[in-house]
């Protein structure tokens, strides 16, 4: 138990050594969603969107979710980039030819995405305090929401990696991270509740795990413990059954992978 | 001679699909020696190797290390064996020390006994001054070197390289082997994969001739040599009327294994050249022939593998062989 910590804690420390090297790369993770969303599609859209059908004050507290739970989805969907590069360079190899926990390199992964995850998530929802939207729910709510998007997060994470683990080549990962995110945003309440939707998009949205999220979060912003609790309990259902086949078919790439 | 058995490696396969990278693979390591696996790209070397270091799990037969299973005690194999792969396996973001560190909570060292050997394995390869400076303004020498150093981190029984040199510029090359030779010197068994033949040629104890996932041939680099029929000694002779009875006089002396007339002299394969040419030349002035020329030729591991393989290591493998 003891190598396993040492383990786990030199590799989660390498993540955060690089990250903390490539600073350009860190201010455009962290600023890019909020910045671009959350201020200016948000903005943008202040006057457009009619707040009876978003059923918010307005537009920015509607989107706030949203922005949220597509961090979530773009970090996760990213986490694997790292241990991608490593394969092709041979750096995972030579973690794996040393005598640690098979695991111990994936785990280090979540962990360090799921931490910038939450700390980008907090800094989004500061960022949406400062144009006037308050949790509902309070420190707790928040509380739930960081533990939504790290139950969404961890399955993001383990798609991304076993992607890592089995394309053949950086590109082919690239294009499919890309074909993957757009349509997972314009196809969930994101931006645009259900009701407002064509409904062939609603239909589709239905099936996105994504909109399972941000109607769990959505209330937790913006209405309070009464109406949000039926959500939060049904996203975690979905969660768990979401988790399960993500880590499952992760576990699966990476078993080939590695041998 | 009876010697310890470093590494076994017995009737060994791996097929992806339906291509077979290595098939039925058996040799030995000797504790203390280096050993290298010779071939072409795609020859099967590196899936060799890396069953050796656990990370391929053969489709057929076994490999051990110090006597461990590569599958069923992986765990414990990993900690006996040094790895040094092929790529610059390097994070450019850390530093020389930082990657030491690394790896050194990884072998389970306390932070004590990481720093000390850290000390010493920088000095070795001599990036103390640059130990702090992230690895991305590293040269390729100097990154070659921690990778090294990070395959030396463990201690281990068995050193494994990948292709040590391979990109690397002459000085940087010989500094390599020099390394190589210090660690055979302490005792340490080596294993290493090349296609350089003047590497295997210069470094390795013993060698296996790899190619299409099979060993063409095994032994020191001099043995593989000999095997092709000795050194040739060609003469040219002034009055070539005179190139038979020098044929029939040099046929059967000792040192000498066989004697061929060619249009302008003889072609002389030699056991050892220190024997046979003073004999050559004693003949020669005895019968009153004038040589105008001697030509001395030595098989190179060229010609060994050109005998073994049927071409030369620089020639592509035909597509047909190929993933």
């Amino acid at each position: 138990m003891g190598h396993y910590w040492q383990e786990i804690s030199a590799l989660t420390m390498r993540w955060v050594r690089r990250l903390s090297r490539e600073k350009f790369s860190m201010l455009f993770t962290l600023v890019q969603p909020m910045l671009f969303w959350l201020i200016f599609f948000g903005n943008l859209f202040q006057r457009a969107a009619d707040t009876q059908v978003m059923q918010a004050p307005n537009y920015i507290s509607f989107l706030a979710a949203g922005v949220v739970v597509m961090t979530v989805l773009n970090n996760g969907l990213a986490g694997g980039v790292d241990l991608l590069f490593d394969k092709e360079n041979g750096f995972l190899e030579r973690l794996m030819s040393t005598p640690i926990h098979r695991t111990s390199v994936i785990l280090s992964r979540f962990i360090f995405v799921m931490a910038i995850t939450s700390m980008q998530v907090l800094v989004i929802l500061g960022v949406a305090y400062l144009f006037g939207v308050q949790p509902a729910t309070g420190i707790l709510g928040v509380a739930m929401i960081l533990l939504i998007g790290m139950m969404f997060g961890v399955g993001l994470t383990a798609i991304s990696m076993a992607m890592a683990f089995s394309v053949k080549s950086h590109g082919d990962f690239f294009s499919v991270l890309g074909f993957l995110s757009l349509p997972m945003i314009f196809l969930s309440s994101a931006l645009v509740p259900l009701t407002a939707m064509p409904g062939w998009m609603s239909v589709l949205a239905q099936f996105n795990p994504m909109t399972w999220a941000i109607d769990a979060v959505r209330p937790l912003i913006l209405s309070g413990w009464t109406e949000a609790l039926p959500h939060v309990g049904m996203v975690v259902l979905v969660m768990i059954v979401f988790d399960a086949l993500c880590l499952y078919g992760g576990a699966k790439a990476f078993r080939r992978a590695m041998g | 001679m009876d010697r310890t058995i470093a590494i076994d490696v017995s009737h060994l396969s791996k097929t992806y699909d339906s291509y077979r990278a290595v098939d039925d693979l058996s040799f030995q390591v000797y504790a203390g020696e280096i050993f290298g696996l010779l071939g072409p790209n795609g020859a099967g070397k590196s899936t060799t190797l890396r069953t050796l270091i656990t990370l391929l799990h053969p489709t057929s037969g076994t490999a051990t290390v110090m006597g461990h299973d590569t599958v069923r005690d992986a765990d414990k194999v990993r900690t006996l064996i040094g790895y040094v792969p092929q790529e610059r396996a390097i994070d450019r973001f850390l530093t020389g020390r930082e990657h030491l560190q690394l790896l050194g909570a990884l072998y389970h060292l306390t932070k004590e006994e990481a720093a000390k050997r850290i000390a010493e394995l920088l000095k070795l390869v001599e990036l103390e001054a640059h130990a702090d400076r992230p690895a991305k303004t590293y040269s390729g020498g100097m990154k070659r070197k921690l990778d090294i150093a990070c395959g030396l981190l463990p201690d281990p029984k068995v050193l494994f390289l990948d292709e040590p040199t391979l990109g690397l510029d002459v000085q940087s090359r010989l500094r390599i082997w020099e390394y190589v030779r210090m660690l055979k010197a302490r005792g340490m068994t080596i294993v290493m994969t090349t296609n350089y033949l003047d590497e295997a040629d210069q470094l390795c104890d013993r060698l296996a001739i790899i190619d299409g996932g099979k060993i063409k041939t095994l032994g020191s680099p001099v043995e593989l040599k000999i095997a092709l029929g000795g050194d040739i000694v060609s003469l040219t002779l002034k009055e070539t009327g005179r190139i038979s009875s020098l044929e029939s006089d040099l046929t059967g002396r000792p040192a000498i294994k066989t004697v061929r007339a060619t249009p302008k002299g003889l072609d002389i394969r030699v056991e050892s050249p220190e024997k046979a040419l003073p004999a050559i030349l004693e003949s020669a002035n005895r019968l009153g022939c004038n040589i105008e020329f001697i030509q001395y030729n030595r098989p190179r591991l060229d010609d060994v593998f050109i005998a073994h393989t049927g071409r030369a290591i620089t020639e592509s493998i035909p597509e047909s062989e190929t993933v």
